[in-house]
């Protein structure tokens, strides 16, 4: 089986890895760097549990391949955190109450930071619609929305 | 005793504090089974499956399987012959000599990589005489029907439990409360409706996940994402022919559970493989695909309801006749079946009741405990039944609801007397927010709109002794760890165990960590996370220990200061005295206790405080009648009303607006009662639009997210209002019952009323998509 080496920056630090043809953006994060954060829901790309920012945009790594990401930027979950600073949207879905088994969290997150980033006054149309892939079984929703506008009040407080 | 808490410290019971588990679970930090690294002594096992529904296996060749190189081995149900079950010991590990449903586990393999364990299993060779099967349960229940079972006699049962060996019928509860036969006569109205509800799947994102090993002495470790760990631990025991106490369950953090991942299903395989490469990790992991048919699924029902009132109104007699598709091992839904039969009445006072809830075998796939243990698929056929006796009778349907609900005092289904209970209100608030009697215009001239409602209630379904338990220990700064053996699904139910001790003890919440994760080596007993019922047990089995710690600490303190007990409280983590205003913090005592003066020695020491609770007064019942002094330890109830509009060029249904309000007896954290409140609504709400697990001849059409769709963020209403009601039960932690399981009961029903109030037309079966509607419009003459 080839494997291939790439380099590539992960939540800001450099990675040198070999990676074998056919493993995902998911396996590599997961079983290369440990970085479980990231979830498999699915390996379909229907649930969205696996989803990273890949040079901005947000993925479900387990459509990506690991040689595709040569050179490339990625961002988890365990990402969003700096030097013990939660991101805004990290701290407004557990003031909303929009984290119950966690499982859907970190897509979550990484989705609704993906759209802030873009558009920092979303509408909650924008929200639902950003959200729309994945999929959550245990909030109904609407916490993470509210979290995703909070954040967004917050934001242009503080900007 | 203990004087009340100054007011500008705020009581934890009763308070929207932040989940403990919330930091992890936002950073990625949180462990969920998944995440749990095994290095690479790890071998993954893929299981061999029938595509059978119903089949004689003649003969399993292995031998080009166990040739692969990378296969460490390959096991069958020879190697299994032990039987096991929750309530009804009627399944083996893998088949032995026959599979019952498509999916059904026939060979197992463990590799060192999951690809070369996938290649196996396609290299094992089995050949099936195929049978003809049971794909529906009123068929299944009768003589012509293939037997599925035939040693359904010689299977060890709870003693609650009534199959039928012979048949297909694993369990028979009836219910005959007073007489049925000659209320009809007296009935002005009747109605009379088959509802079928379909089969569905819980849906967790996180998909089954066990790693097993086994060790040369036999002791099994088993990691797993579980809402049962010691019952885990016994079921895989006896499956096994091992002792209990010779399994450990770790069980960290599950990614949702609904149900699924209650008792013991996948487990087993993983421990069973691991039995075969004695030393190495084996882990399995069900794939999304698997995850849809040979996980736990929600029963199919077909319900038979016949209903009668008198011209006031009131509600003389109901006959209910239930045919549970409860598929291929019935191990779990037999208690289902008890469950739908001793609360069949639904939340009414009716004088003459008579049930019979059939457990039948099928060949679909295994059905098992789904969020509400049977009382959705109840109510949604009954709630409608309820709305028609109405408009037969032209009464309002709030009214004739409110006329007939359950109140503290009536005699219920089951003989039981009902404890006080806040249905009337939640009822009258439920009409309140939603505007009943009110119709709005619609939105657009094709479109129509409606306003439903139903009741619900549901008690815990259990045996009658299941058992919590709780340590409560003092760390060296003041800081307080509970221990519990109920486990975390997303329910909120660490945040609870930490806000009962901190309330119980008299800490603030910041000082109160939880053990995690649960490990049935250090954790205390519990039955199983399923229920709802930690709030409740696990909740009083803390207070208990808290309680118990608290005692050791005021006698610590009064001895030392030669006080009285009486004197004494805790509050804020400070040992304080009203009588000497003396004040201590509780680290200064915590483990190295309290020196006495002039170095005459120490007194005290690590303060560990242990509680326990264990319903003791729940009856059996009459198993011709079902009647008996007391069924259950208490009943959940409440309403939910919503909106709705109906789109005539397409037949959408849109939820516009949902209202809920349940009797939790007390919110101990109100925020995230109303958490479980929206969850649910929006659960019950995605099974009436969207979700059906369909089955040909045993044969799932669906099994992905993009086929069996559920609710996403754009389907959701933005108005979802949740209404907390608190009749204190008596025997509750602050007077709590639970409600996780009950927010998504009475959905179906009241969206399906709503539709009726819509567009005159009572679609039948569940799920109420577009098509179904649009085509029951064409039907009716309504759309061209």
């Amino acid at each position: 089986m080839a494997t291939h080496r790439i380099s590539l920056t992960v939540n800001g630090s450099t990675e040198l890895l070999d990676v074998p043809s056919q493993m995902t953006l998911l396996q590599m994060l997961r079983d290369k760097l440990a970085l479980t954060g990231t979830k498999n829901g699915c390996s379909a790309g229907e649930c969205g549990a696996c989803t990273v920012l890949l040079d901005g945009e947000p993925v479900n790594s387990c459509l990506v391949l690991a040689v595709e990401c040569q050179g490339a930027s990625v961002v988890t979950v365990e990402g969003l955190a700096k030097d013990g600073v939660l991101d805004p949207i990290q701290e407004t879905i557990v003031d909303h109450g929009g984290v119950q088994c966690g499982f859907c969290t970190p897509g979550m997150l990484i989705s609704s930071r993906a759209l802030l980033d873009r558009n920092p006054d979303p509408s909650e149309d924008d929200i639902r619609e950003a959200l729309v892939g994945n999929l959550c079984r245990c909030t109904g929703y609407n916490r993470i929305v509210d979290a995703v506008q909070d954040s967004a009040r917050r934001q242009a407080g503080k900007a | 005793m203990s004087k009340h808490t100054p007011p500008n410290i705020p009581h934890p019971i009763g308070d929207s504090v932040p989940r403990v588990d919330a930091q992890e679970k936002v950073t990625g930090a949180a462990i969920f089974a998944d995440d749990i690294q095994f290095g690479p002594g790890l071998l993954y096992a893929r299981i061999k499956r029938s595509p059978h529904p119903h089949a004689l296996i003649k003969r399993i060749d292995v031998s080009r399987a166990k040739a692969l190189p990378g296969v460490k081995a390959v096991v069958t149900g020879e190697d299994f012959p032990g039987l096991t079950g929750l309530y009804l010991q009627d399944r083996h590990i893998f088949c032995r000599g026959r599979a019952r449903y498509v999916g059904d586990p026939v060979a197992g393999v463990a590799a060192s990589s999951e690809a070369i364990a996938e290649q196996a299993v396609t290299l094992i060779d089995v050949e099936y005489e195929p049978l003809p099967g049971v794909f529906d349960p009123e068929f299944g229940a009768t003589p012509e029907a293939p037997l599925l079972h035939p040693d359904l006699g010689d299977y060890k049962v709870m003693n609650f439990i009534f199959p039928q060996p012979g048949s297909n019928v694993s369990n028979h509860f009836k219910i005959r409360k007073g007489n049925v036969e000659s209320a009809w006569a007296q009935c002005e109205a009747i109605v009379e409706r088959t509802y079928r509800i379909p089969h569905i799947q819980h849906v967790p994102i996180e998909t089954h996940i066990a790693t097993a090993r086994v060790e040369q002495d036999g002791k099994v470790t088993l990691w797993g994402s579980s809402q049962s760990p010691f019952a885990q631990r016994s079921l895989i025991a006896t499956a096994l022919g091992v002792s209990p106490s010779d399994v450990q369950v770790i069980a960290p953090y599950v990614g949702g559970g609904f149900g699924c991942k209650a008792g013991v299903s996948m487990e087993a395989l993983a421990v069973a493989i691991a039995t075969q490469v004695r030393g190495r990790p084996v882990k399995l992991r069900l794939t999304r695909e698997e995850e849809f048919y040979t996980a736990f699924v929600r029963q199919g029902l077909v319900a038979h309801f016949k209903m009668g009132c008198d011209k006031e109104g009131r509600l003389l007699a109901m006959q209910n006749r239930l045919y549970w598709d409860a598929g291929a091992y019935t191990e779990y839904g037999v208690n289902i079946t008890r469950a739908s039969g001793y609360s069949s009445s639904g939340p009414y006072d009716v004088p003459n009741v008579s049930t019979d809830s059939y457990c039948v075998y099928t060949n679909h796939p295994v059905g098992g405990p789904m969020r509400g243990f049977g009382m959705p698929e109840l109510h949604t056929g009954l709630e409608q039944c309820i709305d028609e006796l109405a408009e037969q009778i032209h009464m309002d349907k709030v009214a004739f609801r409110r006329l007939n609900c359950i109140q503290g005092g009536d005699t219920i289904v089951t003989g039981m007397t009902m404890h006080p209970t806040g249905l009337n209100e939640c009822l009258d608030k439920t009409a309140a927010a939603i505007g009943w009697g009110h119709k709005d215009p619609p939105s657009a001239p094709n479109k129509r709109r409606g306003k439903g409602i139903a009741l619900m209630w549901k008690a815990p379904a259990m045996p009658p002794n299941p058992g919590s338990s709780a340590k409560v220990a003092l760390n060296e700064d003041g800081t307080v760890t509970v221990s519990v053996g109920g486990q975390e699904i997303g329910q909120g139910s660490f945040t609870i165990a930490a806000q009962v001790a901190a309330g119980a003890l008299g800490v603030p919440i910041e000082n109160v960590r939880v053990a995690t994760p649960l490990d049935t080596n250090y954790s205390p007993y519990e039955w199983q996370t399923v229920a709802s019922r930690l709030t409740w047990s696990m909740g009083n089995a803390v207070a208990a220990a808290a309680r118990d710690a608290r005692q050791q600490i005021l006698e610590l303190v009064a001895k030392a200061w030669n006080e009285k007990i009486e004197d004494l409280d805790i509050v804020d983590g400070n040992v304080i005295s009203y009588k000497s205003e003396e004040t201590i913090s509780l680290n200064k005592i915590a483990i190295y206790g309290i020196a006495l003066p002039n170095d005459q020695g120490w007194i005290g020491g690590p303060v560990l405080g242990r509680g326990s609770f264990m319903p003791t007064y729940v009856t059996g019942l009459d198993p011709e009648t079902g009647q008996g002094p007391r069924a259950v330890v208490h009943y959940t109830t409440g309403a939910q009303a919503v909106e709705v509009e109906v789109d005539m060029d397409t037949g959408k249904v849109q939820i516009l607006r949902g209202v809920s309000a349940f009797d939790v007896g007390k919110a101990i954290n109100p925020n995230m009662v109303r958490g479980q409140m929206e969850g649910g609504f929006v659960q019950g709400m995605s099974t009436a639009l969207f979700e059906s697990l369909q089955l040909k001849e045993g044969v799932l059409q669906n099994p992905s997210f993009v086929d069996y769709r559920i609710a996403t963020a754009t389907d959701v209403p933005k108005d979802i209002q949740s209404i907390i009601v608190e009749v204190p039960q008596d025997d509750g932690p602050w007077g709590a019952r639970g409600i996780g399981e009950h927010s998504m009961v009475p959905t179906v029903a009241a969206i399906a009323n709503a539709i009726f109030d819509a567009i005159g037309i009572r679609v039948g079966a569940p799920p109420y998509t577009a098509e179904k509607v649009y085509l029951a419009m064409l039907d009716a003459g309504l759309v061209e």
